[in-house]
């Protein structure tokens, strides 16, 4: 099985309140379940914040922690967003190394991927990428052995409008 | 009206219904306690803090009201974690006020400081660091709505002092009581799913070998009247759990008695054989079902629980239904006398006669003691269960005595044993005794304790003498850590490790003395009832009786840890 088949995206909504991250991810390792990717920050509704989290699991655990998250107070809703029926997006910042030579190649690319440079000097560059989780992993993978530093969000995700 | 933090507390606790707080003062919660002085709850002080929450979980059990505790910060809060934990285990309704350093010390790593809801977050039903004094009335009335409701457990309030302390300006609030609670996390389903229900009883008509399999869920759900409504509609038998006992009376012909690890083996066998199980308020417990995977093979399974959670975590049911134990049974009576039960019924006479006989081949049985030798422990038992009312209310430390109190007790009234299921809390007993006979001073409660656990909570008979708390602790004194030297004798090759405690070190009649109990020591199966009668008597003060017990018996039947339930071990002579 691929990992992408194993991942699940769970889109929890919660009160904005000191602590609630940490009982989130106390849950999760309580439980002995593993966080693939996690992103949180508040919504457009500021007493709210939304906790995005990528687990790696069969579906029967899944629902055992749906479960256990909807029992923590401070969890309004929780939706599993399968990857078929959501938008999903990840930021990314890398710095790679270049020459002359491939300097250009990596600008190209850069702009095929919809990047921007946000810092240069020397032999190295920064670039930032927002994109699918598979974009910006082929886009590392174009990259290979130039990468000296490398940063991600962990993806976002919102249901798809049907 | 202007108010301050404290007083707001000790209000709010009054509004609650708050008869009596378990605790213990220092300096991080100093300012509620001046408040107490005037307020007409009665603070009971306890020796150890570990003491306050275990008699908490005592008087909830007891009662089915939420007990309450309060300590102070640092150590005082690391020392309530194991009832937090046990109450967690075990659903038990408990409300537990902490002490903390003021708001400007917090994260300074300042005297008496520690991370309290950091650390007693993974064994709450929720906990709260209060961060405002305007927030304590509605923190304390969410907490209570909290611990009682849905499934219940203990809930945390963290107070930093400035917080309470009228000579703070960070303590004034204006006083306010909300009307009602509204979270919008926190919505039980307490009735159950109509269709569901259907399923639930079509199964249920067709079953030819069906067996109930009640839990502690039950209890907390007030579902006593209504499962033996049920039981008694259909003629099918319960099993009540460790946790159930007393869910329906032992003396009832439909009563199995306890399933489990040391289960009796019409329980055990019975469940084990099932088509149908039936499993209300109960959650698949390893110590119930042994091995996973070889547990009631055959048997669909209807699963009623109030926590979701509980559904499919460890056994897939056919029927899952969420909802209120009570509401649900009630709604299953409903629906199954609309499809014609119980004549729909297929005839289980069979399986009835095949139960009948398990129970008379495989009665729980003991060899009496020879004149001179040490007691057997269950002879204890049978004399204490003869000799006290049938409502008395038994307290149970952790390990043999447990069991074999579970086993030869005859429970014939909810609410009147009392122990650590899940958290398996040794030194739980006589704490737990003491908040029982605080919340049920009409009722005789007895400790059936083991010396071992008696060593990790006697001090709490302080607390009982000085109170004037009448309780009676029977500690099956073998001298060992019993369960352990069970274990190491059946599973290590006889090879004893770390078990032996002596029998009279200490000298357990001197130090109930010491501490204001009446102490006796028995010997003799003659003595026993006797100490047993003037134990009776004594209404002022608690009473100790260290029973000098047979450290070789053991506690039968036993399912090993890992096998399967089909592989019961009887008695002493079918051990393999």
């Amino acid at each position: 099985m691929s990992p992408a088949t194993r991942h699940h995206i769970l889109s929890v909504l919660v009160e904005n309140k000191p602590g609630v991250l940490a009982r989130v991810s106390g849950l999760f390792a309580r439980r002995g379940f593993n966080i693939f990717s996690l992103a949180v920050a508040p919504t457009d509704d500021p007493t709210r914040s939304r906790i995005t989290i990528v687990v790696d699991v069969e579906s029967a655990p899944l629902e055992q922690i749906t479960k256990q998250l909807d029992k923590l107070i401070n969890v309004l809703q929780i939706d599993e967003l399968a990857p078929v029926d959501a938008v999903e997006r990840e930021l990314m910042i890398v710095t790679v190394t270049v020459s002359a030579d491939s300097k250009p190649e990596l600008l190209s690319l850069t702009e095929e991927y919809s990047g921007v440079v946000l810092d240069e000097g020397g032999d190295r560059i920064t670039v930032s990428l927002g994109g699918t989780p598979e974009a910006l992993d082929a886009f590392t993978a174009r990259m290979g052995a130039a990468v000296v530093g490398y940063q991600r969000t962990g993806r976002i995700a919102l249901p798809r409008i049907v | 009206m202007k108010t301050n933090g404290g007083a707001a507390l000790i209000k709010a606790l009054e509004l609650e219904g708050v008869d009596v707080i378990f605790g213990l003062p220092g300096g991080a919660i100093l300012p509620v306690y001046d408040p107490i002085i005037d307020s007409p709850i009665r603070h009971i002080l306890v020796r150890h803090e570990q003491g306050a929450g275990h008699m908490a979980e005592g008087y909830a059990h007891a009662t089915g009201r939420p007990g309450v505790a309060m300590v102070t910060s640092g150590p005082a809060a690391t020392n309530i974690i194991t009832p937090l934990a046990d109450a967690y285990m075990d659903s038990v309704p408990m409300v537990v006020i902490t002490g903390q350093v003021g708001t400007a010390g917090i994260g300074t790593d300042a005297f008496q400081e520690v991370d309290t809801v950091g650390i007693t977050r993974s064994v709450t039903k929720h906990n709260e660091l209060v961060t405002n004094a305007a927030d304590i009335p509605r923190i304390v009335r969410e907490a209570f709505h909290i611990a009682t409701t849905g499934r219940p457990g203990p809930v945390l309030i963290d107070i930093p002092k400035d917080l309470v302390d009228p000579t703070n300006p960070n303590s004034a609030l204006d006083w306010y009581w909300p009307d009602s609670v509204d979270l919008a996390g926190y919505k039980p389903r307490l009735d159950g799913d109509p269709a569901l229900i259907k399923d639930a009883a079509q199964l249920i008509i067709a079953a030819e070998r069906p067996v109930i399999y009640a839990g502690g869920g039950i209890l907390k759900a007030r579902a006593a009247e209504s499962l033996l409504a049920l039981a008694e509609l259909l003629d099918i038998p319960v099993v009540t759990t460790l946790m159930a006992r007393g869910a329906v009376p032992d003396d009832h012909p439909l009563c199995l008695g306890m399933p489990g690890m040391h289960g009796n083996y019409t329980a055990v066998t019975a469940m084990q054989e099932s088509d149908l199980l039936i499993a209300l308020g109960s959650r698949f417990d390893d110590r119930v079902t042994g091995k996973l995977d070889a547990f009631a093979a055959n048997a669909k399974i209807i699963h009623v629980d109030i926590d979701p959670a509980e559904l499919g975590k460890v056994r897939r049911p056919d029927v899952g239904i969420t909802g209120d134990c009570r509401l649900v049974i009630n709604e299953l009576i409903t629906a199954l006398k609309q499809i014609g039960a119980p004549e729909v019924q297929p005839d289980r006479s069979s399986w009835k006669s095949t139960i009948s006989g398990w129970q008379e081949k495989y009665p729980l049985s003991y060899v009496q003691s020879e004149p001179g030798d040490l007691l057997k422990p269950q002879y204890v038992l049978e004399q204490l269960r003869d000799n006290t009312p049938d409502d008395c209310i038994v307290a149970s430390g952790v390990g043999q005595h447990q069991m074999w109190t579970a086993q030869y007790w005859k429970f014939n009234h909810p609410y009147t044993w009392i122990n650590s299921g899940g958290l398996g809390t040794m030194g739980f007993a006589v704490p737990a005794a003491i908040g029982a006979k605080v919340g049920r001073p009409d009722r005789m409660v007895w400790a059936v304790d083991g010396d071992g656990c008696f060593q990790m909570t006697a001090q709490e008979l302080v607390t009982a003498a000085a109170e004037r708390i009448p309780v009676k602790i029977a500690i099956l004194n073998n001298a060992y850590l019993g369960m352990v030297r069970q274990w190491q004798e059946m599973f290590y090759e006889e090879r004893y490790s770390e078990v032996y405690l002596s029998p009279d070190l200490p000298d357990y009649k001197m130090w109930a003395e010491a501490m204001g109990c009446v102490g006796m020591r028995v010997e003799a199966p003659e003595d026993v009832l006797p100490a047993i009668q003037r134990a009776n008597e004594v209404d002022d003060r608690p009473v100790v009786i260290d029973f000098r017990t047979d450290a070789r018996e053991k506690v039968f039947p036993m399912v090993p840890a890992g096998k399967s339930n089909s592989d019961i071990v009887v008695g002493p002579e079918d051990v393999r």
